[in-house]
């Protein structure tokens, strides 16, 4: 187990590193970095005092190799476009995310699963049918359609939600909406799927025969077979969410990761995107890590292997 | 029954009227679509955190839009002692936001040192001309400049705030980012990067100067990236004010009770760039030039893709710049004389050439260009990429092409204009030596008149030899609450200091 564990992190180190080197050439390759930073405003010369100073002329491998050299001692770099530390910036900018993301997780499964645990204990009927609904909208509908919509409906029309910024709950109402209907398809799918194929089985069948009540056998035996893969989704879900949604986060004008990342590939801030992939890699890994951890913990049959 | 409660709440809607909360408390909720990246003014790239810092900082001079006079700002009078030296004599009645009274000292610490590469300002133009700044006696400073440099004062008014000393030398440019202290009209309250910036008036500010007797108490402003939002905060009273409105967004605005739209004319202007030096190009010829600029209607383009108030040009500068001359060669959108000059110059048949551009909002107008040159036989291949691409492409003539608008950094001068791009730069796709040559002297020469003279010829010949196709002058839409005065300088500046709640 510990073996496999460590090996698990090795690999997962290497991979991390790979993307972060990728993600460096990449920026380079999508133009002038230097122009970026000095913006359309500045001339020919601006962006090539900015190329000096921030040596971008230096071959690809040692310029990330300085970074690298850095990152192991502790320091991230300042940000190429506010001048601020790094570290300051995205722990600020992944505060305001995780909250974000946390809430509308928590909604994703509290509207989910229920709907997916009734869906799968009576396929094929009405509530099984107005779930698949629900989930193959949420699959379609392009979730900056949806975040206008309903800002049109509870700011305009009915103005009792505020459309933008996160100073109040009310504020956290319409982008938990938007983020958590995106991942609720999947999750009640899943739930579904899951409980139809355990409620086919003998021990259910059997829990059945003896008498237990309907809510003890859907919640206690069925569901409990059926969450394990949700774990797994679950956790992928909430590194999406942490990674941050870039369009609900610029419709709601969140100052939070997604937006961070998607604005400073464009401004090339290169040690900003380079922390920032650095950081979404560590949640994937430690995710998946506490996903597998935690089927092992609940799944005697997991343990054995 | 129920249509008359929907009904109801839809005319109740209708007659409420946003903002009134915000001119009652005498304050103004504004928004920006635009990230500020950093307060302090020297390591600012965009437009937004040039507008707060105007906010906060003052300068030696300001410039009078109407008048086009430098007017006292820190620096009660000035002389100009020779052709590289100015002498200020600065008030002594400045403070700063933080109690501390403004000196000479100060501007001598400011000018020289952002004036040093290693400081590192992000824009090189506004600083690098100056040698060194002394204090003479009492309250004077002198500055040196490198050589003559006619646009000195230009600069100075508003490019070149003065820091306070002492605090920024201990908390350098992150602290004043952090905590901006400066003699401007309005200090710094509150923060959130990336979020929302808080202004309160100074009540301590200098009278006298053009920022001075602001009204509005206090000035909030909020990133909000995506603009069907700021319309959301808009109609719904959250915000009073945004700018940057899209043309065909304009009507429907207006439109709406409580909100008025605005619109006024700044020094940007669009034009598509030819580079005749890439091998073996046709645009090397000056009639391929001049047939792609009879090909084009930029009437018709204008109208209909751009808007009334974006004024069509023939110089490759903005008339409202000093030194533009509109003297110069016009091409009328003749596509039957294109087609006869191509003929020829030996292209009967057509080619086919490509263009670069990095504004997505103006591609529609760059597909009409197309169409316009296709219909002479120009096959033109439109590549729309981010800025950093587009410019790097552009830079390393890699494109026949640029469809690009230049905003002149807001200076009513051709010496930001026509001078950036052809003056033999990296900015220079077409290195014409005589046009070098008369830009270049224009550029050290301290005699207004007579850079007014070399810079007419130089944009005679720029047209005659058809460099560009000079298109159209920028008119800024703001939208706001009814109530509100507010006016978009000309140099796409913002004088908040200005706003009134009527």
């Amino acid at each position: 187990m510990l073996n496999y564990a460590l090996r698990r992190i090795f690999m997962a180190c290497l991979l991390t590193l790979f993307v972060s080197f990728l993600t460096y050439g990449l920026i380079f390759t999508a133009g002038d970095p230097a122009a970026a930073i000095a913006g359309s405003a500045g001339t020919a010369a601006d962006a090539e005092n900015i190329r000096e100073i921030y040596g971008f002329d230096d071959p690809l491998v040692i310029q990330y190799l300085r970074w690298v050299g850095n990152v192991l001692q502790g320091d991230l770099g300042n940000s190429l476009y506010f001048g601020q530390p790094v570290s300051e910036l995205i722990m600020s900018r992944f505060a305001v995310t995780a909250q974000v993301g946390i809430v509308a997780l928590v909604f994703a499964m509290l509207v989910a699963v229920p709907l997916g645990v009734a869906a799968g204990r009576w396929p094929n009927s009405l509530i099984d049918r107005t779930a698949l609904f629900i989930a193959v909208v949420g699959q379609a509908m392009p979730s900056f359609w949806f975040a206008l919509l309903l800002i049109i409906l509870f700011s305009i029309t009915f103005p009792i939600l505020p459309s933008s910024g996160l100073d109040t709950w009310k504020h956290f109402v319409l982008p938990v909406l938007v983020l958590g209907y995106f991942s609720m398809p999947a999750i009640m799918r899943l739930t579904r799927s899951g409980m139809i194929s355990a409620l086919e089985t003998d021990y259910i069948r059997t829990a059945r025969a003896m008498g237990l009540s309907e809510r003890r056998v859907l919640f206690d035996y069925a569901l409990r077979n059926a969450a394990l893969p949700l774990i797994s989704l679950s956790s992928a879900q909430f590194g999406f969410m942490l990674a941050g949604s870039v369009v609900v986060e610029s419709v709601f004008a969140i100052p939070g990761a997604g937006r961070l990342a998607w604005e400073s590939i464009g401004r090339a801030d290169l040690p900003t995107v380079q922390a920032l992939v650095l950081c979404f890699s560590l949640f994937y890994v430690l995710l998946t890590l506490l996903a597998d951890i935690l089927n092992a913990a609940l799944d005697p049959r997991m343990r054995m292997k | 029954m129920q249509m008359k409660w929907i009904s109801g709440l839809l005319a109740a809607t209708a007659l409420a009227t946003p903002a009134l909360a915000d001119k009652a408390s005498n304050s103004l909720n504004a928004a920006f679509g635009n990230e500020v990246a950093t307060l302090d003014n020297y390591m600012g790239t965009g437009r937004e955190a040039l507008v707060l810092a105007r906010l906060l900082y003052d300068g030696l001079v300001s410039k009078n839009h109407e008048t086009g006079e430098f007017m006292p700002e820190l620096a009660s009078s000035y002389e100009l002692v020779s052709d590289t030296e100015i002498d200020f004599v600065i008030r002594d009645d400045v403070k700063f936001h933080n109690g501390q009274t403004l000196t000479a000292d100060d501007v001598v610490y400011t000018l020289n040192t952002v004036s040093k590469p290693e400081f590192g300002a992000r824009y090189q133009i506004a600083v690098n001309w100056i040698e060194k700044a002394e204090k003479m006696d009492g309250n004077t400073v002198r500055l040196t400049m490198k050589k003559p440099y006619p646009m000195a004062l230009e600069m100075l008014a508003g490019n070149l705030p003065i820091y306070p000393a002492e605090y920024y030398e201990k908390v350098g440019s992150q602290g004043m980012s952090a905590n901006p202290v400066g003699t401007g009209p309005y200090r710094l309250v509150s923060q959130t990067q990336g979020a929302e910036f808080t202004f309160e008036k100074f009540d301590d500010y200098y009278s006298g100067g053009q920022k001075s007797d602001a009204q509005i108490e206090t000035l909030k402003f909020r990133i909000l990236p995506e603009q069907n939002t700021q319309y959301a905060e808009l109609l719904s009273g959250g915000l009073d004010w945004i700018w940057r409105v899209p043309e065909d967004d304009v009507a429907r605005l207006a439109s709406r009770p409580g909100v008025k739209v605005e619109s006024a004319p700044v020094m940007r202007f669009a034009y598509l760039a030819m580079n005749p030096r890439r091998p073996d190009t046709p645009l090397a010829d000056p009639l391929v030039r001049q047939a792609i600029n009879h090909a084009i209607n930029k009437s018709a383009i204008r109208d209909n893709l751009v808007g009334p108030n974006y004024a069509l040009i023939d110089s490759a500068c903005n008339p409202l710049q000093y030194g533009c001359t509109t003297d110069v060669t016009t091409y009328e959108y003749d596509p039957e004389k294109a087609r006869a000059l191509l003929e020829e110059a030996g292209y009967g048949d057509g080619f086919g050439i490509s263009l670069v551009m990095s504004d997505a909002s103006a591609q529609t107008q760059a597909q009409a260009i197309a169409s316009d040159l296709g219909k002479v036989g120009i096959d033109l291949e439109v590549n729309m990429l981010a800025y950093a691409a587009a410019s790097d492409q552009w830079r390393n003539n890699e494109r026949d092409m640029e469809f690009t608008n230049w905003g002149s950094y807001g200076i009513g001068d051709v010496g930001m204009s026509v001078a950036a791009f052809f003056s033999g730069t990296g900015d220079d796709a077409v290195h014409d030596p005589e046009v070098i040559e008369l830009v270049s002297e224009a550029i050290s020469t301290v005699d207004q008149e007579r850079r007014k003279e070399l810079y007419a010829e130089a944009l005679k010949l720029i047209a005659e030899r058809a460099y560009w196709v000079p298109l159209w002058t920028f008119a800024m839409n703001t939208a706001m609450a009814e109530d509100l005065s507010l006016l978009v300088s000309p140099d796409e500046f913002v004088p908040f200091w200005d706003a009134t709640w009527n």
